[in-house]
């Protein structure tokens, strides 16, 4: 192996740093297009469907007498709802959280089934009467509500 | 009386970090005025007797529940046990600040009181520097997030804490995570102190290196604390979300990881001196940066910190001098730092550059994921960045730096070839392979879990490898904590690929009496019953667990209401056997009497937290073996120094 000089060793180091961090931020992009999770409203939702393989949140309110539950006693069906009268029903399946009641805000996580019914793997309602989810937050300023917001468990 | 002792306290503190910095400017520029130079560590001594005195007196307001203190009224409550009335102290944003500015002023008057390896004009700017970044975050406290501010009329009972931080777990991650975050500090000072010096050497990488092992256990310690406390206090069965508030402390670990090792190269080699002093700047840059995005309030929303933007700006005005001043000094003095010794390609230096450079990358990704939404939302896009893309991306990066990893403490320094290590690197081909077909044939796990089993048990016998053929004995306790360090990593990746490759869950509703079987576990449904704690109530499961015919295992979730603050919080149980935990929760009652009941089994779960305790461990370690061999040589000097002395002749 012959010796490099120092000054040509120190850039093909740089070169190579250079290059693996360029890569990690092409790459990072390029993911963070078909990666990353987007939040829709239910009207948003019916005009522009996600595809069925894609990772979405959607954000509403649960419709008045939506909430049924089915027989297994683990899963839920229940309707989200915007101002402008849009509907998507959601299944769920898992432990609701307390505050997810009817006419109250909701965050669904999961995916929209071929069906048209948007399967949820996780539902994020408000926490406590301080905590709402980053999305909701604004959801309730636009009603007119007042958003008190301390954060999660952040310390 | 009390709290505005603490006040004058805290502002005693500020305006000794500024005399810090004054002094310590001063005496570079004249060291030959003694009044000066010997000034510069007293005054970091008694800064961080103040700053530590204004905490304690926090505490001790907290401990008493002195309602007529805003903080206190806004987030205790006179019910609640004593530990939980003192560790609220730092479960808040006033609090946590003052916790960050004491722990900053402890880790100066650390180096102040022993640190004497580095030239003294080195020091006195690394002091300087300290009482810069210091005085910046006591002008935030004192100016936008006074911890002691009264209110006009002391309430009669306050709004209590945030029922998910009532518990142990808060009482040691945060400190435990500050200490590690903020004393990374102390490495940002060194590589400041040395940029404005110039003299970047061996002694100087041997003088940081401790303190850049001990911020790093710190730092390994909490983040392994923090995400066992999320595992099992969140209730949803998972041990790492990729929330900006995980990722904000995981970047400065990326970078002190790759400091760690560079400053190694350093000290053994001469060798990295720039690219060190940049990692120093960067692993405490992003301590700052984590302090914003937790601090801001940006994460919850960016409308909401346009909103409310006083702290964030701060915050931000403060991240802007001392990172991009610290990065403007770099860029002037990197190319006046005389340039290292070489190395060749197959050499542990390469290595371990190939590691830097990864931990860097993965650095990069994680960063990027976390600031996107950020940006995304700036220009009114929704988007949330989760474990698909960190995980996926995270990967690709993650797994050829853990095979460098492996190859890497095998080499020699400066100058080897693959050849002469191609015995163990078979061994570690058959290893792989065996772990392959096994993982692969049997299991049939996905790729990422079967990559993660494959490189785990690689990287188990490959971290044993440095100790083959030594006297035991004899191996120096750096490299005990080096192949602890690297064990830990093993047993670590092990569990997450375990976790994510084997886990079974099972949901369902069950009325008492009835059983229902996840994994190798039978669990029966015995009761439910209500339970009372000191600031709350609970319904609370009683689940029988048993394998095959063996005796069971108790398991009681709860869903506790709090009533101070009115919230619900879901209380996992867990039972831990050597193989895994099994994890359960509690749901709502169905109409019919039957309750929601969702299980997990998790194989090997916790060898994740051990894994992590073994990583602190090994650092630990190479921290001790350091130590005590500087005083070794500290102690021959003083002898040949003494003998030098009486050979004078009189």
């Amino acid at each position: 192996m012959t010796r490099l000089a120092p000054k040509h060793q120190r850039l093909i180091l740089a070169a190579v740093a250079l290059l693996a961090l360029t890569g990690a931020g092409l790459g990072g992009a390029y993911a963070l297009r078909s990666q990353a999770s987007y939040f829709y409203l239910p009207a948003q939702m019916l005009a522009d469907p996600p595809a069925s393989d894609r990772s979405v949140r959607l954000g509403g309110m649960v419709e008045a007498g939506s909430i049924q539950k089915q027989a297994d006693g683990v899963t839920i069906a229940f309707t989200v709802t915007d101002q402008h009268g849009a509907r998507v029903p959601v299944r769920y399946a898992g432990i609701v959280p307390d505050l997810f009641v009817e006419n109250s805000g909701v965050v669904a996580e999961g995916r929209l089934l071929p069906g048209g019914v948007f399967e949820a793997d996780n539902l994020l309602a408000k926490h406590d009467e301080n905590y709402v989810p980053r999305e909701l937050q604004d959801m309730h300023k636009e009603q007119g509500g007042a958003a008190l917001v301390t954060g999660g468990p952040q310390t | 009386m009390m709290a505005e002792l603490g006040l004058a306290a805290l502002w005693l503190a500020a305006a000794l970090a500024i005399l810090q910095l004054v002094t310590g400017i001063w005496s570079m520029r004249a060291p030959e005025l003694v009044a000066i130079t010997g000034a510069v560590r007293p005054v970091t001594i008694l800064q961080a007797v103040f700053a530590a005195l204004s905490f304690t007196v926090l505490l001790y307001l907290f401990a008493v529940t002195d309602l007529s203190v805003e903080l206190v009224a806004a987030n205790s409550h006179t019910a609640k046990p004593l530990l939980y009335k003192i560790t609220g102290a730092w479960g808040n944003h006033e609090g946590s600040m003052l916790l960050w500015v004491t722990v900053m002023a402890l880790s100066g008057a650390l180096i102040a009181g022993v640190e004497y390896r580095l030239p003294e004009r080195t020091m006195q700017a690394v002091l300087a520097c300290q009482g810069f970044v210091a005085a910046g975050f006591y002008a935030f406290l004192l100016f936008s997030s006074n911890p002691f501010a009264r209110l006009p009329q002391p309430l009669a009972e306050g709004n209590g804490l945030n029922p998910l931080l009532q518990d142990v777990g808060l009482a040691l991650h945060p400190p435990t995570l500050y200490i590690g975050y903020v004393g990374l500090s102390v490495a940002f000072s060194f590589a400041v102190g040395a940029l404005v010096t110039r003299q970047v050497t061996p002694d100087f990488a041997r003088a940081m290196r401790p303190w850049v092992l001990g911020a790093w256990v710190f730092l390994t310690l909490g983040i392994t604390a923090g995400s066992y406390w999320a595992y099992y206090e969140l209730g949803w069965g998972g041990w790492w979300f990729w929330d900006p508030v995980e990722n904000a402390s995981l970047m400065p670990w990326l970078a002190a990881t790759a400091l760690l090792h560079s400053v190694s190269v350093l000290a053994a080699r001469d060798a990295l001196r720039t690219w060190t002093l940049m990692l120093g700047v960067l692993a405490f840059s992003m301590s700052m940066l984590g302090t914003f995005l937790v601090r801001s309030g940006i994460l919850t929303s960016v409308h909401a910190f346009a909103v409310d933007p006083q702290r964030g700006t701060f915050i931000l005005i403060l991240l802007a001098i001392y990172i991009g001043g610290a990065l403007l000094l770099f860029a002037l003095r990197a190319g006046a730092v005389a340039e290292g010794e070489r190395f060749s390609v197959a050499s542990r230096e390469s290595a371990l550059v190939v590691n830097n450079v990864l931990l860097t990358a993965i650095l990069g990704i994680v960063l990027l994921g976390t600031l996107y939404p950020l940006l995304a939302e700036a220009f009114g896009e929704r988007v949330s960045v989760g474990p698909p893309y960190f995980n996926l991306v995270g990967a690709i990066f993650a797994l050829p730096m853990l095979a460098v990893l492996a190859i890497g403490p095998l080499l020699r320094w400066r100058r080897d070839s693959l050849q002469r290590i191609s015995r163990p690197l078979i061994v570690l081909a058959a290893v792989g392979g065996a772990a392959l077909v096994l993982t692969a044939v049997l299991f049939g796990v996905g790729f990422l879990p079967l990559a993660g089993l494959v490189l785990a048990a690689v990287l188990a016998v490959a971290s044993v490898m440095p100790l083959s053929g030594r006297n035991l004995r004899r191996v120096p306790l750096a490299v005990w904590g080096m192949v602890a360090a690297h064990l830990g990593v093993a047993a670590a990746l092990f569990g997450m690929a375990s976790e994510s490759a084997f886990t079974s869950e099972r949901l369902v509703a069950l009325a008492p009496g009835q059983a229902t079987q996840v994994g190798p576990w039978q669990v029966r449904f015995a009761a439910v019953q209500p339970v009372a704690g000191p600031n709350w109530t609970a319904l609370e499961a009683r689940l029988e667990a048993r394998i095959g015919t063996g005796a069971p295992v108790v398991l009681t979730p709860q869903a506790r209401s709090f009533w101070a603050p009115a919230q619900q919080t879901t209380e996992a149980a867990l039972a831990t056997s050597w193989n895994g935990q099994l994890y359960a929760v509690m749901g709502g009652a169905a109409d019919d009497g039957r309750w929601q009941i969702r299980l997990w089994w998790k194989p090997f779960v916790t060898f994740i937290w051990y894994g992590g305790g073994l990583i602190a461990l090994g650092g630990a370690l190479s921290l001790a073996g350091r130590v005590a061999d500087d005083l070794k040589r500290r102690r021959v000097r003083a002898r040949g120094a003494r003998r030098r002395a009486q050979m004078v002749p009189a």
